[in-house]
């Protein structure tokens, strides 16, 4: 069994009055994909977003119960949600480069965390960062470029290059191929397989089938609970709970 | 008379709307006729036929009138063949005048008479005949389109194309009206160079117009004509004084903007917005007595108070009040534009460990850049076009300095100088108002251009 990165426990979240999320328990392991699944509006948005806190930048939302990651409660009043950022990064469903050049894009992280010692130091950091987000052959000639002139899926590759620019432990990937064409997503799923030997991912995604192809551990959720959390094959082959089947057998969703 | 005739008009063209209407119902009642369109469409074509040749007619008939009845009266006097235009023009007053009752001296008593009478004939009858000309036309037109009414004619098309007509014709009214300002500007401004040399207009640094004022015109000098119209000294107050309220305004403006767009409750948000807007609605008079009242004395004051000599009526008053007033036009304007950032740009942001700070320092401010620089020269604009706050507070000495302490003046209040109280039209003095007033026109139409362009390259930006 694998080491396990991040917990959450009974975690349940409010807009305003409505609550999005009823009790939630899951934990997800170190260096894997593990992908959340389930119809529109049931939660799965909402509970990735919790992992690095960027429901804090809506007011009317309140989150209780507990996440921990490596074992610290990233809701605890002592933790700087900025450095919890720096260590989940996150990649979301449009791809939204900064309209800066490429380079800048990726240098964007590196300069606010001061991670770079001198000049030398962040141009390596970018450049790895494009290589390992299989971007750098493509844009090495034109970093200079506006990172918006670029394709939709050269442009979330470029966010994917942005999120490991500041060598994160967690990446959230909040439908990240739900833009893009299906060539574009062969690419990033190809992509995942290889960020997973050095970064624990989680994935939300409305594709069954990618699901089953990138992850390892998938969880159902439906109407703001998780249903069931189970090991990729077991949840794709063999449900324990009906609604699962009905989902994912296309019965609904 | 005009009044009566034009509610004659529209009370045939409301009359005709309805005959129309009931012709048409009546065609289509008595299953006859398959009518192109809605029985109300063939009212309005009615009443369109009663009404707008009927207008045009008058309004061309009242535009020659004047002149037909004029030479008419006159006939007698030019037939004399010893009067020039400007005396046979006064002559005429003088023959409506006496047909008036009013007697002011006795010459050419019999030919005067005469005229009178003439005029008194003409005017009665050309009143009838535009009587006449104007209803009879309506009504015939009213009978010719009631009759016209039938199954080939299609009343909602010609209609629509009516409007279309009137939606031309009333954008038109702007565009000649600009261009007729252009145009008369240009002209009094070509005749004004012809006098006084361009190169000494736009290079010239003494600009005292009254110079030329104390003299006749016949025995002016051209040295001094080159003296004292040399405009540098305007623009560098125009300049200083549109600098001076920049300083204010765009930081103040800006970080308003930030606060608002970025920080700002939205509850904060709903009461402090109209606020600061009222600001752009203040007069810029009571801005002005704002400025002269308070705000000169106050800097006068405390500039006395460190040292140095301030003069009453000061370029950093006016600039600083002046600033004031266009806040709103860089505060909303450039909210607007940071708002209008993605929210995504700055969950990537955040997303990052960037603070709010740093993100709006280092993602919304470059990405909202065009449009607050278009927010800016928009400013610029309305402050060099400003006038009252500076009549009032800066002064009307056109020196030239760029001690913001010193009085300073600008070009929109030496227009205002030249042009108070009554002038000689051919004067060079009144003429370079005109000048004035065409340069300030190219500079701030420049302005306005690129504050467009930056803008309109901003908006191409997130398609």
């Amino acid at each position: 069994m694998k080491s396990i990165k991040i917990k959450a426990d009974n975690l349940n979240v409010y807009y305003g009055e409505k609550q999005a999320l009823f009790d939630v328990s899951m934990y997800m392991e170190e260096k894997q994909v593990t992908a959340l699944i389930g119809p529109s509006g049931c939660g799965k948005s909402t509970f990735i977003r919790c992992l690095n806190r960027m429901n804090d930048v809506i007011d009317i939302c309140k989150v209780q119960g507990k996440i921990e990651i490596d074992g610290n409660n990233i809701y605890a009043p002592s933790m700087q949600v900025e450095q919890l950022r720096e260590r989940v990064g996150m990649v979301f469903q449009k791809p939204n480069p900064f309209p800066k050049s490429i380079f800048e894009n990726v240098a964007y992280g590196p300069r606010i965390h001061g991670i770079a010692e001198n000049k030398s130091d962040l141009e390596e950091i970018v450049v790895n960062s494009l290589k390992k987000a299989a971007l750098f052959d493509e844009v090495k000639d034109r970093l200079n470029d506006a990172g918006t002139g670029l394709s939709g899926g050269q442009q979330q590759r470029l966010c994917i290059a942005r999120a490991i620019s500041v060598n994160p432990d967690i990446i959230l990937m909040d439908e990240p191929c739900s833009a893009l064409d299906p060539i574009a997503t062969a690419r990033i799923e190809e992509l995942m397989g290889e960020l997973k030997t050095e970064y624990t991912i989680i994935i939300v995604t409305h594709s069954m089938q990618q699901a089953a192809r990138v992850s390892s551990r998938t969880g159902f959720f439906h109407l703001g609970k998780l249903v069931e959390v189970d090991k990729t094959e077991t949840i794709f082959s063999n449900p324990s709970d009906q609604r699962t089947q009905d989902y994912i057998t296309g019965r609904f969703g | 008379m005009g009044f009566i005739l034009i509610s004659l008009i529209i009370l045939i063209g409301i009359a005709s709307y309805f005959l129309g209407n009931l012709r048409a119902k009546n065609l289509r009642t008595s299953n006859q006729k398959n009518l192109k369109s809605l029985s109300h469409y063939y009212g309005y074509y009615v009443a369109l036929w009663a009404v707008v040749p009927a207008l045009l007619i008058l309004l061309m008939i009242t535009s020659f009138k004047s002149l037909f009845i004029e030479q008419y009266v006159l006939s007698d006097f030019i037939a004399l063949g010893s009067y020039t235009e400007t005396e046979l023009s006064l002559l005429f007053t003088q023959i409506e005048n006496t047909a008036l009752g009013i007697k002011l001296f006795d010459e050419n008593t019999i030919l005067i008479n005469g005229a009178v009478n003439k005029l008194n004939y003409i005017n009665k009858t050309s009143e009838n005949l535009t009587y006449v000309t104007v209803l009879g036309l309506s009504g015939l037109l009213v009978l010719y389109s009631l009759f016209n009414i039938n199954n080939k004619l299609n009343s909602r098309k010609i209609v629509e194309k009516f409007l279309l007509v009137l939606y031309f014709t009333c954008s038109l009214v702007a565009i000649m009206t600009t261009v007729g300002i252009i145009f008369s500007l240009l002209y009094e401004t070509l005749r004004f160079f012809s006098q006084v040399p361009i190169t000494d207009f736009l290079f010239g640094l003494n600009w005292s117009p009254q110079r030329v004022f104390v003299r006749e015109a016949g025995d002016l000098d051209t040295r001094d004509l080159a003296n004292a119209f040399g405009a540098v000294p305007l623009f560098a107050g125009t300049f200083l004084i549109a600098l001076i309220a920049m300083c204010v305004s765009v930081p103040v403006g800006l970080l308003t903007a930030i606060y608002m767009s970025e920080y700002a409750s939205p509850k904060v948000r709903d009461w402090a917005k109209p606020i600061i807007e009222i600001l752009a609605g203040i007069p810029t008079v009571v801005y002005g007595f704002f400025a002269a009242l308070t705000v000169a004395p106050l800097v006068r004051d405390i500039g006395q108070g460190a040292g140095l000599t301030v003069s009453s009526e000061s370029a950093l008053a006016a600039g600083f009040v002046m600033g004031i007033m266009i806040i709103p036009f860089i505060s909303s304007l450039s909210d607007d534009v940071i708002k209008s950032v993605p929210q995504s740009l700055r969950e990537g942001s955040y997303a990052m460990g960037a603070t709010k700070r740093e993100t709006i320092v280092k993602v919304l401010l470059p990405a909202a850049l065009p449009g607050i620089v278009g927010s800016f020269l928009l400013a610029v604009s309305r402050a060099i076009g400003e006038t009252m706050i500076v009549v009032m507070a800066a002064g009307l000495n056109a020196k030239l300095t760029a001690n913001p302490l010193d009085a300073a003046t600008t070009i929109t209040t030496q227009i205002v100088v030249i042009l108070i109280g009554d002038q000689e039209f051919d004067s060079p003095k009144t003429q370079s108002a005109f000048a004035l007033g065409l340069t300030l026109f190219v500079v701030t139409l420049a302005l306005n251009f690129i504050a467009l362009q930056v803008v309109k390259k901003y908006t191409e930006r997130y398609d």
